[in-house]
This record gives structure tokens, sequence and C-alpha cells, in this order.
């Protein structure tokens, strides 16, 4: 193997990898720190038919899945762009459009260089010469990256630029960055094709996630066994994740997958008050009761918990005082706002569901309310082009599920223990 | 030779007309809202001439035929 590049200083063997200069300096990695970190972008052995094999078959032995929620492995999609006719595009998604998740953020502006030396190895992999990264329109990451580029301008074999997506909880879906990035419209396309057949203005696109591209820079470097040399098996290496909700110090972290649910709230100072569940996966995600302590931090171990919708790697701690009937309420009408309003299923569908789940945690709706609400779940689930619907059947079904000694009280008409109090859950634009 | 396929709709062409429902109504149900509801299942023999008689009568071009075998 030819692939790794001897003359570069190992980083941490775990965790932290990605954020290991923002650990060592507090600061932000401008370009000179980061080259005297992990050296410069290793393009050069990647050159040439058979490096770009070796490049992905590496990430292939390395086991890296897609960090934006939807868990794909990386190298069947590297292997699907580049074997696809036309000249790829690489887009690197940091829209982040999850108001649960931040990690995206946080790794834009400690390490942009990690991401963009990312962006520009997977357009090598690809045979692309174009790199975008795609930003939430007005975040402090534009300017961030702007600098980040003009510090390496014309030292890449990549065109590499940045482009303002509006934000819309499901315009980082990944078809819906082709479609806007080829005619401006940032909602989900009916697929197939894929955007790996047919993405940007019709050609074979790439679109990882950032902290995805920013593994794979490391993986480019150290090779497949360091980056398993952390992990478990079915998951290897580290993960960032936001942690949130009633813990100590809500932030983002970066956790070797397999750390226990407990351990890796303790990064966060642990529970602030007793906890009732856990939001798994962000707001499409899934509520996980109690006991959690114990489950394992992998998208295997979180499913087989209950976490069934997969989804960003974020914990929204809700503590026991909390109503998760009127927090799901609150999450499903922010739900059914952001819906791209272009599939009836999802645009009639998601607001009846917020207001049945609504009705549920107000008390009054009686049994009736609870049977329309499962009714329309089942109806809804996989009726739209994009897995949006999806992701709020899963995170409603789960709190029917978790808080199931609250729907019976909340149908027989019990007062709701917390009316009143503080809500939990980060959502723009939602009120109680 | 005859492939086996599968009726499909693009929800995000789909406006609820509901002629699919009305000419298919073995075959397609609609939900509250007045969109179709279609199972996974293939089109039986025999139901290909009726099945392209809705696919062209879509007003919206939402209706589709797919070839089982392809992907997804």
């Amino acid at each position: 193997m030819t692939t790794t590049v001897p003359d570069l200083r190992p980083v941490e063997v775990c965790a932290p990898r990605l954020l290991a200069g923002w650990f060592a300096t507090g600061a932000a990695a401008d370009h000179a720190a980061h080259v005297a970190r992990y050296g410069p972008v290793p393009v050069a052995a990647f050159r040439h038919r058979a490096g770009r094999a070796a490049l992905i078959e590496t990430v292939a032995r390395a086991g890296l899945r897609g960090r934006g929620g939807g868990g794909f492995p990386t190298a069947r999609k590297l292997a699907a762009v580049a074997a696809a006719r036309g000249r790829p595009v690489v887009v690197a998604n940091g829209c982040e459009g999850d108001p649960a998740s931040l990690k995206d953020r946080a790794l834009l502006e400690i390490a942009p260089h990690l991401v963009l030396d990312g962006m520009v190895l997977a357009a090598t992999a690809v045979g692309a010469r174009e790199a975008v990264l795609c930003l939430a329109e007005g975040g402090l990451q534009v300017a961030r990256i702007a600098a980040a580029l003009a510090e390496r301008s014309g030292t890449d074999p990549v065109r590499v630029r940045v482009t303002e997506v509006p934000h819309r909880y499901v315009a980082s879906e990944e078809s819906a960055l082709a479609r806007f990035l080829t005619r401006g419209d940032a909602r989900p396309a009916m697929t197939p094709p894929r955007p790996s057949q047919r993405g940007v203005h019709g050609r074979p696109t790439l679109v990882d996630n950032v902290e995805t591209l920013a593994h794979l820079a490391l993986i480019a470097r150290y090779g497949d066994e360091w980056y398993r040399g952390c992990g478990t098996a079915g998951a290897p290496g580290t993960t960032l994740v936001t942690i949130g909700g009633a813990v100590w110090h809500p932030g983002v972290y970066e956790i070797e997958h397999g750390t226990s649910l407990a351990s890796v709230l303790d990064e966060a100072g642990g529970p602030a008050a007793p906890a009732r569940a856990v939001l798994v996966g962000g707001l499409g995600g899934a509520w996980l009761g109690t006991p959690f302590a114990d489950v394992a931090f992998t998208p295997e171990d979180l499913r087989a918990a209950g976490a069934v919708g997969g989804g960003v790697a974020a914990l929204v701690v809700l503590p026991r005082r909390a109503c998760g009937l009127a927090e799901t309420a609150r999450v499903l009408r922010y739900l059914a706002a952001e819906s791209a309003r272009q599939c009836g299923p999802c645009m009639f569908g998601l607001p009846a569901i917020a207001d049945d789940m609504t009705k549920l945690a107000v008390g009054g709706g009686g049994p009736a309310v609870l049977e329309r609400l499962r009714q329309r779940l089942d109806v809804v689930r996989g009726r739209g082009a994009c897995a949006h619907p999806d992701g709020a059947t899963a995170v409603a079904s789960s709190a029917l599920r978790v808080f199931a000694d609250d729907v019976e009280g909340h149908v027989a008409g019990a007062p709701c223990g917390s009316a009143g109090l503080r809500t939990w859950l980060p959502l723009p634009g939602v009120g109680t | 030779m005859t492939r086996s396929v599968t009726l499909r709709v693009d929800p995000t062409a789909c406006r609820a007309h509901g002629l699919c429902a009305e000419m298919l109504p073995d075959l397609v149900r609609l939900d509250e809202w007045g969109y179709p509801i279609i199972g996974p299942e293939a089109v039986v023999a025999g139901r290909e001439r009726d099945v392209r008689a809705a696919v062209r009568a879509c007003p919206t071009l939402a209706l589709r035929l797919r070839r089982s075998d392809s992907s997804c």
C-alpha cells in the first residue's frame, strides 16, 4: 500500500481527532496551524486511476459512514459517483438544518481546513475538478470559510467554492441541494435518479456531510487501520455529537463510537436534573426512555434500543418534570411548518399529526384523538419524496411508546403536570 | 415475455385529482386529504390495460409505471 503518507505526525489515536487542534490550543486552526498538525493535504498520493481507486478502497476498509444522518457507507457513494458517466461534482453539506444539531457549524469554525481537505480528497477520488461547500445562508461560517479558502488560494488542484443555502429543514437533503445548485430551488426532488447518478446540472454528484469529509481527510493521511483503532467493529472511529436539553454544559463534543450514553452525557457535565428520556437523532429521530444509560452510542445499538429513525448525532435530555408529549407536539409543529409543501401527505398530514399531538398534550381530546393520531401516522409514513414525513412520524410514534403513561393520563383528562414550565427543545419560531 | 410492473405515484407531482382511485378502485385508495395510497405489489397480469389507461389519464402525470426489477 502506498496510500498512507509516511512523514506526518500521527494525531491522537482516539477522541478527540477532528477537534484535536482545538483541544491542544483552544483556537480555531488557521492554515499554518492545520498544516503543522496534519501536514499538507496528501493529494499527490492519490493521483491517477490507481491512486483514486486506492483512496476509495481505504475509505471502504475504514468503514466510514455518512455523518449527515443517513449513515450510508461513504466508499459506496464515492465508487458510484466515480463510476457514473460524466465529470462529477462534489458537494459538501454544511447546512445543518436540524436545530438540535450544531456540530457541523462547530467543525467548520474550529477546523475548516479538515473539511476543505476532505473536499479536495473526495474530488480527487471521484475525478471531480469542482467542489461546492453549502452553508446556511447568513451563518458565521460563511466568512470563516471564505478566510480559510483565501489562505489556501492556488494550492488545491480542485476549484472549491461556497454557496449559501436559504434555511429550510429539508434543504440539506441531498436531492434538495443538487436541485438548489442546478435551479435555485432548495426542495427535495423525487428520487431516483439519485444525485450520485444525475445531480448538479445532470452530472454525477457526491453529496457528503462536512464531518464525513473531515474524517475522510484523516483516513487519507493515517489509513484505515488507524481509523478503526477506536470505536467498535460496526461503527469505527469517533463522532461529533451535539448534546442539549437538561445537561450542565450543552455543546458539541467528540466521542468514541460505542461509548455508553451515560458517559456521553458526562462529557456535557451530566444530566442537570433526573432524566425522563433522551431525544436521539435530531428532531426527526426518536425518544429513548429510561433506563438508557448503558446503551452504546453506535447507530446499531441506538436503533436496537428504539431510536429507529437513525438521524444526526444529537442528544437532547428531557428532565422528569417536563412533558414529553408537549415537547413532541412542539417538534411536530416545527416539522409541519418546515415541510417543503410539495407532497400532499406531508403538506396536510404533518399539520394534522401535530394538531392531534397538541390536542393529546393539552388534554380533553379523549381516546378518539389518540386513535386518529395512530391512524394518521400509519397513513403518512413513507409517502413523501424525501424522508421528512418519516422523521416526523418516527418521533411521534416514539413519543406514544416512551411516554405511554402520559398518553394514558392525558387521554383520561388528567391535567398536564408540566404545563407552564419552560420548554427544552431548541425550536426557532415555535412557542409552548 | 411480459415484465412485471408496479404502480407508483410521484408525490411531488400529485395534486389529488383522484382519477386513479376512480379508475382503479381495487388498486388505489385515497387518504383523508385525497392523495392516493398504492400498495407495493406488482400489477397482476390482465390489468395492464386498465393501469396504463389510468396512467395516461392522470392530469398531472404523477401516476407512473415502474418495472419491478429496476432498483429502488
